[in-house]
């Protein structure tokens, strides 16, 4: 049914539809939205048999999940940013026992200095932690992946996190298309266990492996998590065979068919590039958009499949690498470089900074011509951190200052939005 | 494309605001992109919310920052800097005070707007004679309708209709056809609004 | 499961449970059909307290649910020295997560057990001081504010044994750790530190908060059983001797958790919703050096010259809990013991 909501409605409207029956959540910008619209669901009756669990922090609400899950119930959790890394021990641990938990995080900037708007710095922390990384690009897209989420999670006996920017996409009113009950449930079967605590069959689970066997455990689960590069792809038409939108996969490409510039990016930020991309089009300028709807397993085929053909590569980067060069940047970096194809990684939107078209067509104009450094910052204030870097220069011994960087700075509107 | 921007403060239903108007476009069969400014809620700061609508698919995400429509909902806004930045050459003004924008101080920047683009709306006497409190968010839409055209009445007491219920629906309802109504008549309709008898018109927020 | 043979060893009248009274008056772990919920070939230490304990809950708890539970374990030795791959001593459903989660685990546990159906599985969990008192707290008073369906039992060894020896919330006053040396102006563990879990238990107002050792068999399987009757948050406290951490000899892991009981420092109580119901009274008050000499983490208190002022607070606090809990009663006259 076509709706017109808010995208954290629209998440748990397909959470519920997929009959999670274990949901335990704590609360933080800006996913409050999504929890408490699956616990009004569960209170009223509209989704069950399902226990909302509020609990005392993050970390709680996955020790729960992992309870629940080895006992055999589906399950769900959505957080954010910090909430994110203070659950990161139960994350990687319900990676390493195989459980199909599905999470959303709805991306967010990790402090210090503390900010609640989006970036990708979360997801960026736990990439390693052997989770499926999906990223939306619409609401429309989150609550497909949503959907495909549990049932790849189930298949793989892997836990998917599906990652959706945080206010960018969790508040924003737009137009969704849910599938129906008899939708989903032709897609999604019920939750079968590969291994389930039952007094009938004891097993134990979660014991020592030494370093005689820690390495094979090791290797299988990444064999079962590059397993997921076949299956999204046939899951994603699968799905498009029940509900009759195409939706999810690896990659997705706009306009790249002849581009000489092709921009990478994960989440929203590919949608204003669309834009920008038709107006560069329009003057002449071959360029295109990719978009990595899957981020782990990281989908090396599809992606230099895509990028065939291209001179240069533009990443969007939404984090940064700290002592680094680029995380995005430098996965995509990896694929093309022996073909002699060009890598910029711009770092954008750290924090919640808006990113304008203006800017965007700045930046890739700069790539074209040759402009642009390996790594750079979009719409950083030079001004302002020249000046204390100076600073710090001659006054060897003090910590940079937040404050006195931004102390005479006037913040446009722009900016805060 | 027309994009809205509208300015209030922190629990006078700004973020509502642009949600109705955006769900008001949906029932007229077009798309529609509501978001706010995001910021740490609480009471009484000002806040910004947007709403773009247009007859195809919305994939910017980008900030509205040359807005077609503004909606000041709180005129103390008016001191704000800033706040009409970016207003396209041929945009609308539509603003909650009983007052005039010469009296407001505002007067310059709306003579060089189209002088039927710009709407000064009794927002809150409204509500409060049909809701009995000063809730002026839906109401300004009423206005903004009849101004700009971008939506119809009846999609905007419908998107009331889906979002609220019992006496805040029907109070909604009645106050949006009445600001509605008296747009299209003229502004000077607006200004000469009298309540019911019997009825004490609170303070205009200005 | 399949029934284990078990050989039992008489050592006295002590041993297994007192298998020469009357049927009705046995423990479980006298049963030759006993469950064995933690099978023999695990790697415990010689004389360990906490494999002791263990197989005594968890026999007891399989005994009042008819072999329907599962287990949540949260790291510690019980974990280490029972699951070394490919091997596992659990003849039980079991989970072991992270060190800090298990009571949120168990939580987990029992929501999806409640949205099955499943109204007869119940769901234990179990960690060591470690995992109840410090770092498992957080998850454990979250637990107990849900009043979610597990029992939580602690094994406490008073120290985090399976690292090295290190202190822990629960490291009584002046005893040797690694991390507090029997070195300095004061040494072992500092006085005026520490927390109580079973009264923070009891302070949670949960339908059942006990304590218990491995010293009274009968004791302990009565508080399980109890415990099991019962659905919502439950605590189990149990004393458990680490022979290496205590510096004790292994086969006095039972005569040095008596002398707890006895001295008064370990309180044997059972409490429900907020209030204290009963204490069980010391029948042969012992003096603290009587408890604190044959621990070797205590060897610094009885050096040359002995540290009698530490010995002295230590008896204080013995003497507190008497007091706290009317662990002497009243005599026939009414006057206080």
């Amino acid at each position: 049914m076509l709706r017109q909501i808010e995208g954290s409605r629209a998440v748990a409207e397909a959470v519920a539809l997929c009959r999670p029956r274990v949901v335990c959540a704590y609360p933080i910008s800006p996913q409050t939205h999504i929890i408490e619209s699956v616990g009004t669901l569960v209170k009223s009756g509209r989704l069950k048999p399902c226990e909302f669990i509020n609990v005392e922090s993050e970390f709680a609400a996955m020790s729960v999940l992992i309870g629940a899950s080895a006992t055999g119930a589906r399950t769900y959790t959505a957080t954010s940013s910090q909430g994110l890394l203070y659950m990161t021990e139960a994350v990687f641990n319900a990676a390493g026992l195989g459980l199909p938990i599905v999470m959303t995080v709805a991306n967010r900037a990790v402090g210090a200095p503390v900010n609640s708007w989006n970036d990708h710095s979360d997801a960026m922390a736990l990439r390693d932690a052997g989770w499926v990384q999906l990223f939306a690009e619409t609401n429309q897209h989150a609550v497909d992946l949503h959907i495909q989420a549990f049932r790849l999670a189930e298949e793989l006996s892997l836990p998917v996190m599906v990652c959706m920017d945080g206010f960018t996409l969790t508040h924003a009113v737009e137009r969704v298309e849910i599938p129906t009950q008899e939708q989903v449930d032709r897609f999604l079967p019920p939750f079968e266990p590969r291994l389930i605590l039952d007094p009938a069959e004891p097993v134990s689970i979660g014991g020592v492996v030494g370093p005689e066997a820690y390495t094979e455990a090791r290797y299988l689960a990444q064999a079962r998590h590059l397993g997921a590069l076949a299956r999204i792809p046939e899951l994603a038409d699968d799905f498009g065979r029940v509900v009759g939108r195409q939706s999810g996969g690896l990659v997705s490409s706009y306009r790249c068919e002849d581009a000489e510039t092709i921009v990478v990016a994960l989440g929203s930020i590919v949608g204003t590039t669309k834009d920008v991309v038709d107006q560069m089009r329009e003057e002449g300028t071959k360029i295109g958009v990719v978009h990595l709807t899957t981020f782990r397993p990281f989908p090396e085929a599809a992606l230099a499949a895509a990028l065939e053909g291209a001179h240069r590569v533009v990443v969007i980067e939404k984090a940064l690498a700290a002592g680094s060069r680029g995380i995005l940047g430098a996965d995509v970096g990896a694929l093309v470089t022996d073909r002699g194809t060009r890598t910029f990684t711009v770092v954008a939107g750290l924090g919640g900074r808006a990113i304008t078209e203006g800017s965007l067509r700045r930046v890739f104009g700069e790539a074209i011509r040759g402009e642009l450094g390996a790594v750079s910052f979009l719409d950083l204030d030079r001004d302002a951190v020249d000046r204390e870097l100076a600073r710090m220069a001659a006054d060897v011994g003090t910590p940079p200052s937040v404050g006195r960087v931004f102390g005479d700075l006037r913040t446009p509107t722009a900016r805060i939005v | 494309m027309f994009q809205v921007r509208f300015h209030g403060r922190g629990g006078q239903g700004v973020v509502t605001a642009a949600e109705l108007l955006a769900v008001a476009a949906f029932n007229d069969g077009r798309h529609a992109q509501a978001f706010p400014s995001f910021g740490a809620e609480r009471s009484g700061a000002p806040v910004a919310s947007f709403c773009r609508i247009s007859e195809r698919e919305i994939r910017t995400r980008a900030p509205i920052d040359e807005p077609d429509a503004l909606v000041i909902q709180d005129a103390t806004l008016l001191r704000e800097l800033g706040l009409f930045s970016g207003l396209k050459p041929q945009g609308y003004l539509v603003v909650n005070t009983a007052k005039t924008l010469e009296e407001l101080g505002v007067a310059g920047i709306a003579k060089d707007l189209p002088a039927n683009h710009v709407l000064s709306l009794r927002a809150t006497e409204i509500a409060i004679a049909h809701l009995g409190r000063p809730l002026p968010n839906a109401v300004m839409l009423g206005g903004l309708a009849a101004l700009t055209g971008v939506v119809s009445l009846a999609a905007v007491v419908s998107a009331i209709e889906e979002r609220f219920s019992g006496a805040m629906r029907d109070g909604n309802i009645a106050a949006v056809t009445e600001a509605f109504n008296q747009t299209r008549l003229g502004p000077e309709a607006l200004v000469a609004h009298r309540v019911s008898p019997g009825r004490t018109v609170g303070a205009s927020p200005d | 499961m399949a029934e284990q043979t078990v050989k039992f060893y008489q050592v006295g009248s002590f041993a297994v449970g007192n298998r020469l009274v009357d049927p009705q008056q046995r423990t479980v772990q006298s049963d030759r059909g006993r469950w064995n919920s933690l099978t023999s070939g695990h790697r415990a230490c010689q004389g360990c307290g906490q494999a002791l304990g263990a197989r005594y809950v968890l026999d007891a708890a399989m005994a009042a649910t008819d072999g329907q539970m599962i287990v949540v374990n949260a790291t510690g030795c019980l974990v280490a020295f029972s699951t070394q791959f490919p091997e596992s001593s659990w003849r039980v459903p079991w989970i072991h997560s992270v060190f800090g989660n298990a009571a949120a685990v168990g939580t987990g546990v029992a929501a999806a057990l409640k949205t099955a159906g499943d109204t007869k599985t119940r769901v234990v969990v179990v960690a060591g001081d470690g995992g109840g008192v410090d770092i498992g707290f957080g998850c454990l008073s979250g637990m107990f504010e849900r009043n979610d369906d597990c029992l939580f039992v602690c094994y406490d060894n008073e120290a985090y044994m399976n690292t090295g020896v290190q202190r822990s919330g629960a490291t009584p006053a002046a005893a040797r750790t690694a991390t507090t040396e029997a070195i300095g102006r004061e040494p072992g563990n500092a006085f005026g530190k520490g927390k109580s879990l079973p009264l923070l238990a009891v302070a949670h107002g949960i339908p059942y908060v006990a304590t218990a050792t491995v010293a009274d068999l009968h004791d302990l399987e009565a508080k399980v059983g109890r415990a099991m009757d019962l659905r919502g948050a439950r605590y189990l406290h149990v004393l458990v001797p680490c022979p290496l951490g205590w510096g004790t000899a292994p086969e006095d892991t039972i005569r040095i958790a008596r002398l707890a009981c006895e001295t008064g420092l370990f309180p044997l109580f059972e409490a429900a919703y907020g209030e204290i119901l009963q204490a069980t009274p010391i029948r042969r008050l012992v003096p603290v050096e009587a408890y604190l000499r044959p621990q070797r983490r205590f060897a610094h208190l009885f050096g040359d010259p002995p540290r009698t002022d530490d010995i002295s607070r230590i008896q204080e606090i013995a003497d507190r809990n008497i007091r706290r809990f009317g662990l002497l009663g009243t005599d026939e006259d009414g006057g206080q013991r």
